[in-house]
């Protein structure tokens, strides 16, 4: 059986190599080198890397990109999972309304991501408008340094609720009947028939959500890039855009390469980490 | 199964005096369950119409204060600003040539090695597409953009097209596995029993029974090369940017012209959108494709 279907996965391989393994080979080599963009290129082994970790502000984009992360996982997770509770129903117009919901998540990011760069403008945008008008103070959003990284977050949670939702929601479709039957005939109330049957039942699922979340924020760009281009001051450069400038403001590639590397092992140990979590929920 | 479906009396007796509890019951967890969709869906909703509003007030009702949410006087001004006022007909061209040719590659090599890995079940080739989606964008970039200089194509279409495949690729094969594995095996089994080769039956009994399939593969595909930014704003030259790139010019050309600004976001994004809505169950089952089932 095996061979046979060899012809069918070859093509797609060399291409994958070409322009994935292969690069990734050409950017650790890379960051063994004083690499400079002229061409000029000394090998200076793992001089990159000691002088990353030794850059405040690479340190600052770390910590940055991991408080980033953890609004942009767990508001997405929660509200994600509550909306697939809610999409789980059947009511009129569903599909239309699903497909409204899930527009953030398909729409261009820069575009969206400009429109918010309008809502938040403290004088003119319209978000400060509506907290007034609901009274609560207005707030500097992304044009102040305390403020700029929730008020991020917020954007990326607004774009990518849905895909959570999408993901929890495929997982309620599989659930079985079963357990249900008998919460009903114990005269089980709603919200203990989700904590006790529900939650434990799609956890494995939400645990997917999670990791993807995580990837994705930790790589977030276009939204970040968009909206504040790191700025007020550095106030929200996470790695990728402190990397972006590194490579292609500064030219600096031989650093650039060593900081990717670097990124990419913490991607690759955290998703791991969350994977190995999502085993030992199977088997509990 | 409904989850909330045990809202209302727990023990209904078999025949009610009045019905009068029951539908009770029910209009209320009707009016519970709209409520909830209408604060789900309202976000996106506002912010899509506010976009609208935006590129249809003419300057002075997007500055008002307090802000003017249904524009008194409509116009089309800020659209044909854009129109006329920047290459959008060139980096649109530039989008779709892009998009397409690498969404085109990508279904050529990504079909057929899809059905290979459903069919010899290598499933470690899937572990590689996660690993594809999990690293950043900017670790391709940097060889690339060193590689594309060396070689002369930097500023080219060409490169756009060979870059956006990493985002093509995994998206078909990541749905076409899926399809082909929940395709029947009969129909290939009495095609190879009839004496079809691997790439017969793989030609004219999957590919067939394969096309909805394929559309979703596509349509995702075509999207998310659409929408990418960060690969075009490195590597692409003044004739070769795409339409996120102008929207991003935009931006940091015209910080307060708001009209013009949510003119050029609706003209990049409108296209996407209304696929979104019209093609809404397709893209529910492309994107949650193996997510459930890994």
């Amino acid at each position: 059986m095996g061979t046979r279907y060899l012809w069918f996965i070859a093509p797609a391989v060399i291409v994958t190599v070409a322009i994935i393994i292969f690069p990734w080979m050409f950017t650790i080599y890379m960051s063994l080198h004083d690499w400079q963009i002229t061409g000029a290129q000394t090998f200076i082994g793992l001089e990159n890397y000691v002088s990353a970790f030794a850059d405040r502000r690479f340190i600052a984009a770390i910590w940055r990109t991991g408080l980033y992360a953890i609004f942009s996982v767990t508001l997405p997770v929660i509200l994600g999972t509550a909306a697939a509770t809610v999409f789980h129903h059947e009511f009129p117009l569903r599909g239309l309304l699903r497909g409204i919901f899930i527009m953030p998540m398909m729409a261009t990011p820069v575009a969206v991501a400009l429109v918010w760069a309008m809502m938040f403008h403290p004088q003119l945008g319209v978000l400060n408008y509506l907290l007034k008008s609901v009274g609560l103070p207005p707030s500097l959003w992304v044009y102040s340094p305390n403020t700029v990284l929730p008020a991020l977050a917020m954007v990326e949670t607004w774009q990518w609720t849905p895909l959570v939702m999408l993901i929890v929601l495929g997982g309620l479709a599989t659930l079985p009947v079963e357990p249900y039957e008998s919460a009903r005939i114990d005269g089980a109330q709603p919200w203990q028939t989700f904590v006790y049957i529900t939650l434990p039942l799609v956890m494995p699922v939400i645990l997917v959500a999670v990791v993807l979340r995580t990837i994705d924020a930790l790589k977030a760009f276009d939204l970040i890039f968009t909206i504040t281009q790191g700025g007020p001051g550095t106030a929200s450069e996470t790695l990728n855009i402190y990397l972006y400038l590194k490579a292609f403001s500064f030219y600096q590639i031989g650093q650039a390469s060593a900081i990717v590397v670097i990124f990419f092992v913490m991607i690759v140990a955290l998703s791991l980490g969350a994977l190995a979590l999502r085993e030992r929920t199977r088997w509990t | 199964m409904d989850v909330m479906q045990a809202v209302g009396p727990s023990v209904v007796p078999l025949r009610s005096l009045s019905p009068w509890p029951r539908i009770w019951a029910q209009a209320r967890r009707a009016l519970i369950l709209g409520v909830a969709v209408f604060v789900l869906v309202m976000p996106a909703l506002f912010v899509f119409l506010w976009m609208l509003s935006l590129a249809l007030k003419p300057d002075v009702e997007n500055t008002a204060y307090p802000p003017i949410f249904i524009p008194r006087s409509p116009t089309l001004d800020s659209f044909r600003q854009i129109l006329d006022g920047s290459p959008i007909g060139r980096y649109t061209m530039n989008s779709a040539v892009v998009a397409g040719g690498s969404t085109v590659i990508a279904l050529v090599l990504g079909v057929p090695a899809g059905y290979g890995i459903a069919k010899s079940q290598k499933r470690g080739m899937l572990g590689f597409v996660l690993i594809a989606r999990m690293t950043p964008a900017l670790s391709y970039l940097i060889p690339w953009f060193i590689m594309f200089r060396a070689i002369g194509l930097n500023n080219t279409l060409t490169a756009l097209v060979i870059t956006h495949l990493v985002i093509g690729l995994p998206v078909v094969i990541w749905v076409m596995v899926g399809f082909f594995d929940g395709l029947p095996r009969d129909l290939e089994e009495a095609a190879a029993v009839d004496g079809a080769s691997p790439w017969q039956a793989f030609w004219h009994v999957a590919l067939p029974l394969g096309r909805p399939g394929i559309v979703v593969a596509s349509l995702l595909a075509f999207i998310f090369s659409w929408n990418n930014f960060i690969f075009a704003v490195v590597l692409a030259g003044r004739e070769t940017r795409t339409l996120p790139v102008l929207v991003f010019n935009t931006l940091t050309f015209e910080r307060l012209a708001f009209g013009p600004l949510a003119a050029a976001a609706i003209l990049v994004t409108l296209p996407v959108l209304i696929v979104t809505v019209l093609v809404q169950r397709q893209i529910v089952v492309g994107m949650t494709a193996g997510a459930v089932k890994s």
